[in-house]
């Protein structure tokens, strides 16, 4: 724990939350186009339909405000199933929960054609949290019941089952591959400001509810015994965690595709500056989430530019070293 | 009746200790790989009798029997044989060296690493019209080399005082991860047709083979095969584990090497011709174990078998069942192959 008083995580907040909107401003003048941030304020007091000023509005202002969002979404589902699972490496990615919202998705493009975004949206949260029962009751098979190895190594089954199903269906479905092969890459270019207006009156009230039970996590966390005899309703607080992790999970995949490791990644970041208390770990994982995928995106435009790098790709990068770091340290230790 | 019979060549100088149960599996095996393959070579969308098939493999064909078996269905049939061949045995060869029988190339990455490389190689190495302006053969070198740099690269990352299975597995899975958005990554970079064509070739297919992929697999198989015969008592030895292997004389760390090395290459040699098919690696010396055992001697040709089976019958079905489209063989391996692996979970849950 980097930050040891209140004063300081508080702070610590406040610099993160700046940080984030000085980045998603970045994110508006950065890019192939050159603006300035002149322009950019132009383009909202005095639109003049210039196309620096279009690009703003258009492009850049959606991928702005969906990386922010898809970010903080991811984080915080990745914390709590680290929470939930006591498994480090758990998140919306790593346990196929993203792979089986793609395939649901996949399936609802190519065999069902579907082309709404309120659609788009339930399908990958049925698809998410089918996955996730489908892992969580593979991982508690016999009788120690839950140990994070089986929950990793079943997630990643399953998320190579449906990596692969999704990808036979695109096969013989060619024309659905143009529309959803940039997003099963994970990117939040493109994106239109609706596709988020659809997840937000969900994922906004189950980020606040997560902050609000933060402090149920924490006492959860010490262990079922000890949270039963403390009198917490342990059943109910997994449950109701376990409906946040999808709603979080299938909204980020519902509108950027499977972005890899900001689940992981983020939480363990957060827990190194505040400590153990998800009073402090979640908030500090929606905004540095955020602040992660906003700056991977920027680094995406520029890497091969004229060209893009989806996002996904970005942070696969980016999170890989760190993945790595946690599987050398292992399970058991915090 | 003894388990085992001896066989001596040359006053003694070369013997074999040859376990008569799998002697009789395998041969019983390769009956059922004959006659998948023959029954393979006679459906289509025009079917051939089986008998006619024999036939023609004898020279006796129609014109039009020859032209569908030799130049249409043989090739694809070979390679998916071999494929089959190199993922089961490197998967043999994993398991023992790593003693974990939940790895597999698939899982721990090292088929991804093979895909990274034949997606870039498709990309430098195509000209606007799609066509390779280099030989063919030099792709599996580029497989090869991916899936031997990803294969050093987990064996290296999840080394610490030794390396760990389950770190080995869990660091296999990370990278794997990051394989798969870089081969995203290259095929987004490439024309979308070409991404349309990588798409098929990664989840796995022996679609479009062609009797030049056999000509340059065919030798690099059997290479491999009778290198890997002659290592099967090295396997033996790492599967005691460390220290036990060091005890009775072996040279663990070049040992380790060596048949990561080994188990690289079949990967590679697969996933050149054929792209990922997955969980083949994983099942076929899971199911080999359970017919003949652990020793490795007998699990090899086994698993061989095994894996030939699984990858033919995967292609004949994805070929024949949902007609005229052709469905990728890496589907059917991966939708029996997944389940399969949850059993393998759930049957290990209590060690």
């Amino acid at each position: 724990m980097v930050l040891k008083s209140n004063q300081l995580k508080i702070f610590g907040l406040i610099i993160g939350i700046i940080l984030l909107i000085v980045l998603m401003f970045g994110s508006l003048i950065l890019g192939y186009t050159d603006t300035s941030w002149k322009l950019a304020y132009e383009a909202f007091t005095s639109f003049d339909g210039s196309n620096e000023h279009i690009i703003i509005q258009n492009v850049r202002l959606p991928r702005s405000l969906i990386g922010a969002v898809v970010g903080a979404c991811l984080a915080v589902a990745g914390a709590l199933m680290q929470a939930l699972t006591k498994n480090p490496l758990a998140s919306p990615d790593v346990f196929g929960i993203s792979a089986g919202a793609g395939f649901f998705l996949v399936i609802g493009v190519s065999i069902f054609y579907v082309d709404s975004l309120q659609a788009f949206t339930w399908i990958a949260f049925a698809g998410a949290a089918f996955t996730a029962f489908v892992v969580y009751f593979i991982g508690s098979f016999g009788r120690e019941g839950l140990t994070p190895m089986k929950l990793t190594l079943a997630g990643a089954a399953m998320a190579g089952l449906f990596a692969s199903l999704t990808q036979g269906l695109l096969v013989v479905n060619e024309s659905a591959l143009d529309q959803v092969l940039f997003w099963l890459a994970g990117s939040v270019q493109g994106r239109k400001l609706e596709s988020l207006h659809t997840i937000l009156p969900y994922v906004i009230p189950a980020l606040i509810i997560s902050m609000i039970m933060a402090q149920k996590i924490n006492v959860l966390t010490m262990g079922e015994a000890v949270a039963k005899g403390l009198g917490q309703r342990t059943g109910f607080v997994k449950i109701l965690a376990a409906l946040i992790i999808i709603v979080l999970g299938g909204g980020a995949v519902a509108v950027a595709g499977p972005i890899s490791f900001i689940g992981i990644v983020i939480p363990h970041f957060a827990r190194f500056l505040v400590g153990h208390d998800h009073r402090w770990i979640i908030p500090y994982s929606a905004v540095l989430g955020g602040a992660l995928l906003v700056i991977a995106d920027i680094l995406a435009r520029f890497i091969i530019m004229p060209e893009e790098v989806p996002v996904g790709v970005m942070t696969a990068l980016i999170g890989t070293p760190v993945f790595v770091y946690i599987a050398r340290r292992g399970f058991g230790q915090k | 009746m003894k388990k085992y019979f001896r066989l001596r060549l040359g006053s003694d100088k070369i013997s074999f200790l040859i376990d008569k149960k799998a002697l009789i599996t395998s041969l019983i095996l390769l009956v059922i790989v004959l006659t998948i393959f023959i029954f393979s070579t006679s459906i289509g969308e025009v079917i051939i009798s089986p008998l006619n098939v024999v036939k023609t493999f004898f020279g006796y064909g129609n014109e039009m029997e020859n032209l569908f078996v030799y130049s249409f269905r043989l090739p694809r049939i070979i390679i998916a044989l071999l494929v089959g061949i190199c993922l089961a045995v490197a998967g043999a060869i994993l398991q023992g060296l790593i003693r974990n029988p939940l790895a597999s190339p698939d899982i721990i990455g090292i088929t991804g690493g093979g895909s990274v490389a034949v997606v870039v190689f498709l990309m430098l190495f195509s000209n606007k019209n799609n066509a390779l302006t280099v030989s063919i053969e030099w792709m599996p070198v580029a497989a090869f080399i991916g899936t031997t740099i990803i294969g050093l690269l987990v064996y290296l990352l999840s080394w610490k005082n030794g390396s760990s299975s389950i770190r080995l597995v869990l660091i296999g899975i990370g990278l794997s991860m990051l394989t798969q958005s870089l081969t995203t990554l290259f095929m987004i970079k490439g024309p979308i047709y070409q991404a349309a064509q990588a798409n098929v070739w990664i989840t796995g297919t022996v679609y479009a083979s062609t009797w030049e992929h056999v000509r340059v697999l065919l030798p690099v198989v059997i290479i491999l095969l009778l290198v890997s015969l002659i290592s099967v008592r090295r396997v033996n030895i790492q599967e005691l584990g460390d220290e036990l292997a060091t005890g009775v004389g072996s040279a663990v760390q070049k040992n380790r090497l060596f048949l990561l090395i080994l188990s690289t290459a079949l990967t590679g040699s697969a996933v050149a011709f054929a792209g990922a098919i997955g969980f083949v690696g994983l099942m076929a010396p899971h199911i080999a174990r359970r017919l003949v055992g652990s020793s490795f001697g007998a699990l090899l040709p086994v698993s061989a078998l095994i894996g030939a089976i699984l990858v033919m019958v995967a292609d004949l079905i994805g070929r024949t069942l949902f007609s005229p489209l052709e469905v990728p063989a890496g589907v059917f391996t991966a939708a029996i192959g997944a389940p399969y692996f949850i059993y393998l979970l759930y049957k290990s849950r209590n060690n």
